[in-house]
């Protein structure tokens, strides 16, 4: 119990003692932020009317906060705050370094689009379900895992957005949507206990859990502990999360379920953070077992690009051949885990900015193709878009450039990377498997643009093509404009993106700034503890 | 469940188990308890006065629906994290005071408003479930709203 006056012991060898400045507050209020709307949501959970509003200024907040934590970033590196004062490695602590602070910016932007889009897409059944309190915990756990320094804490937020997401993808309760949960739910959950279950094998060996203390232990305890084993169960855990090849059929067998917005979440999200986790495990904390593992995660990385392409390729609905994309963009981000070299990892880092900002609007796409085209999913029934939404078709067509990485769309960049950091190190094979699923992914997308958008509407002839085109209005059109005009600033000048991804490599490559940032004395004594 | 034993001895237990919540949680701080588990008891006597009297006399009783009770815990426990930027501190950083209240000196923390914040969450969240399960089959969820009452 702590005692009224103050007591004799030091501690200074305990507690932080210098007050934080203000501003190292934007590493922990993205997630008290979400859960506090989440929170008042879920009081007010019957008042569906202002459940749009208060989530809407909610997600522009948040987008405001992690532009303010970027900036922060970006100007004076890695932001660290301890829950509760402790000093790490007791202190839980909230690690914000570029690659973070970037990619909680994108999601939390694909998510104000989300939210926006939610306003037309979910009625007032699915707002009394809980939409909008779902959204917000997702995003707290989504954002958590992106700003955590602890990698047990990783795992808690992983939770809290696998917990919300249950909630998401069963909204409306129909029987489809139940079987596709189902595979969804169980596949996490094995997922989440093989990553649960490698973070007590670490502990076991490390005594620590804060990712800091494990990148400087690492070092020493290479020659004796397994650390191999250990980086082979969180790159399983982690490639499960991220839909890679062999461990990737629980995708396309849900994200189709769900109502469009949900499945435009998912997609541009969930599968997300887990190449974060990858990332921030394979390349930060065990950069020697990754390459022991390289061929392993490359084989991987190729089958997954073949595996996403084809898939898209042989799909008739197009929610499942955007869940297929998605997939394929996964092989992508994973072969540059795979090469590990800076200039690879910059380029995954930014195929997964891109790929939040293009899956969501894909997706987005795909839900208002099917209401312009007939009300089917089927490519076998849609048709006659083009003729009806002509600047929707516009936009569709710039995010499908961008999905297959033409230019001069955001998509390029990444490609280009990844292209030349494989042939760079001799990998011929994996380049050529980025590029044939790149051109995979264009005949797919160039399908779906002949049949959906240039045919006329098969069994509709004359004046009724023309129907009800903008009826979404600007609830729908306002994000899908958003992330659109994102795909093609950044594919025109993707300068500023690629400095920011280079140099979060970087700190990745090296993470002397990040460890320092959590334990400002112990680094300048030459980092062992 | 329709027997006189239950429904005579369903409403003195569940005051009593609730009393003893109480007691769990804010034993806590120091010594086995705390909300979590003081909840989880909260939550078992609200589901024996369910089990004696139905769901509806459980969602009359609680006047508020059990997720605006977990709502607000979460919302309670946010904010006893977040009082600590008013004075300096890093999230989540212990904030105590020492009232007198009739005599008495009382230590209040903000560890103690986020535990009684689990404890509603816990509440909120197992009641919230106990309650869909003891429902009546063939009632949709959406109706227990309207003859619940106050909402």
């Amino acid at each position: 119990m702590a005692a009224p006056s103050s007591t004799p012991a030091d501690l200074s060898a305990a507690l932080v003692l210098t007050p934080p400045p203000l501003a190292d507050w934007l590493v922990v209020l993205p997630v008290a932020l979400m859960i506090a709307l989440g929170a008042a949501l879920m009081m007010i959970r019957k008042s569906v009317r202002w459940h749009g509003p208060i989530a809407i200024s909610g997600l522009v907040l948040l987008v405001l906060l992690d532009l303010g934590l970027l900036w922060r970033v970006s100007v004076h590196g890695p932001v660290t705050m301890v829950m509760g004062r402790w000093l790490p490695p007791f202190g839980i602590a909230f690690t914000a370094d570029l690659l973070g602070a970037a990619m909680a910016l994108a999601a939390a932007v694909a998510a104000l689009a989300a939210g926006i889009f939610a306003l037309a897409d979910i009625d007032a059944g699915g707002r009394r379900y809980g939409f909008f309190p779902f959204l917000m915990l997702l995003m707290a756990g989504v954002s958590g895992a992106f700003l955590t320094g602890d990698i047990f804490n990783l795992y808690v937020w992983f939770e809290v957005l696998l917990i919300s997401s249950f909630g998401l993808i069963i909204l409306g309760s129909e029987p489809e949507q139940i079987d596709g949960a189902l595979k969804y739910a169980i596949l996490n959950l094995v997922g989440t206990t093989l990553f649960l279950i490698a973070i007590g094998y670490l502990y076991a060996v490390f005594g620590t859990l804060n990712m800091a203390d494990i990148a400087r232990k690492a070092v020493g305890l290479r020659d004796t502990a397994p650390l191999v084993t250990l980086t082979a169960l969180f790159v399983l855990a982690f490639a499960m999360k991220a839909a890679a090849f062999p461990v990737n059929f629980w995708l396309p067998a849900s994200y189709h379920t769900p109502r469009i917005v949900v499945s435009a979440l998912f997609g541009g999200l969930l599968t997300k953070v887990g190449i974060y986790a990858l990332i921030r495990v394979a390349i930060m904390l065990f950069p020697v077992e990754r390459e022991a593992l390289s061929l392993v995660i490359a084989v991987s990385a190729a089958l997954t690009m073949m595996a996403g392409a084809l898939g898209a390729l042989a799909q008739d609905d197009i929610r499942r051949l955007v869940g297929y994309l998605v997939i394929a963009g996964i092989g992508n981000m994973l072969a540059g885990v795979a090469i590990g070299t800076p200039a690879a990892v910059s380029g995954a880092i930014l195929y997964a900015l891109h790929s939040m900002a293009t899956m969501t609007a894909l997706y987005f796409v795909a839900g208002e193709a099917a209401r312009l085209g007939g009300g089917s999913w089927s490519l076998a029934a849609l048709g006659g878009i083009y003729r009806r939404a002509p600047w929707f078709s516009a936009a569709s067509f710039l995010l499908f450039l961008a999905a297959a990485g033409l230019p001069p769309l955001s998509g390029l960049w990444p490609k280009v990377a990844l292209l030349k950091a494989s042939l760079d190190i001799g990998a011929w094979w994996l380049g050529a498997a980025i590029l044939v699923s790149a051109f995979l992914v264009t005949v797919s997308l160039a399908r779906v643009f002949l049949l959906a958008y240039w045919r006329p509407q098969p069994g509709l002839t004359g004046a009724g093509a023309d129907g009800s085109a903008a009826a979404g209005g600007w609830r729908m059109s306002l994000p899908l404009g958003l992330l659109t005009a994102l795909v093609v600033f950044f594919g025109l000048m993707p300068e500023p993106l690629l400095d920011l991804t280079q140099r979060a490599a970087t700190g990745l490559a090296d993470p002397a700034a990040y460890v320092q940032s959590v334990f400002p004395t112990s680094a300048q004594k030459g980092g062992v503890p | 469940m329709n027997t006189l034993i239950l429904r005579t001895v369903a409403p003195v237990l569940t005051a009593l188990m609730l009393l003893f919540s109480v007691f769990v949680l804010l034993r806590g701080h120091n010594e086995p308890g705390g909300g979590f588990i003081g909840g989880l008891i909260a939550a078992s006597a609200l589901a024996i006065y369910g089990i004696a009297f139905g769901v509806g006399a459980v969602r009359r009783a609680l006047r508020f629906h059990p997720m605006a009770i977990a709502g607000c815990g979460l919302m309670l426990a946010t904010v006893s994290g977040l009082v600590s930027i008013l004075f300096g501190v890093p999230f989540m950083t212990g904030l105590w005071i020492y009232p007198e209240i009739l005599g008495v000196e009382v230590p209040l923390a903000t560890v103690m408003s986020f535990d009684v914040g689990v404890y509603l969450v816990v509440v909120g969240a197992i009641i919230s479930i106990a309650l869909a399960l003891e429902q009546e089959p063939g009632l949709p969820e959406r109706s227990d709203g309207k003859t619940g009452g106050e909402d």
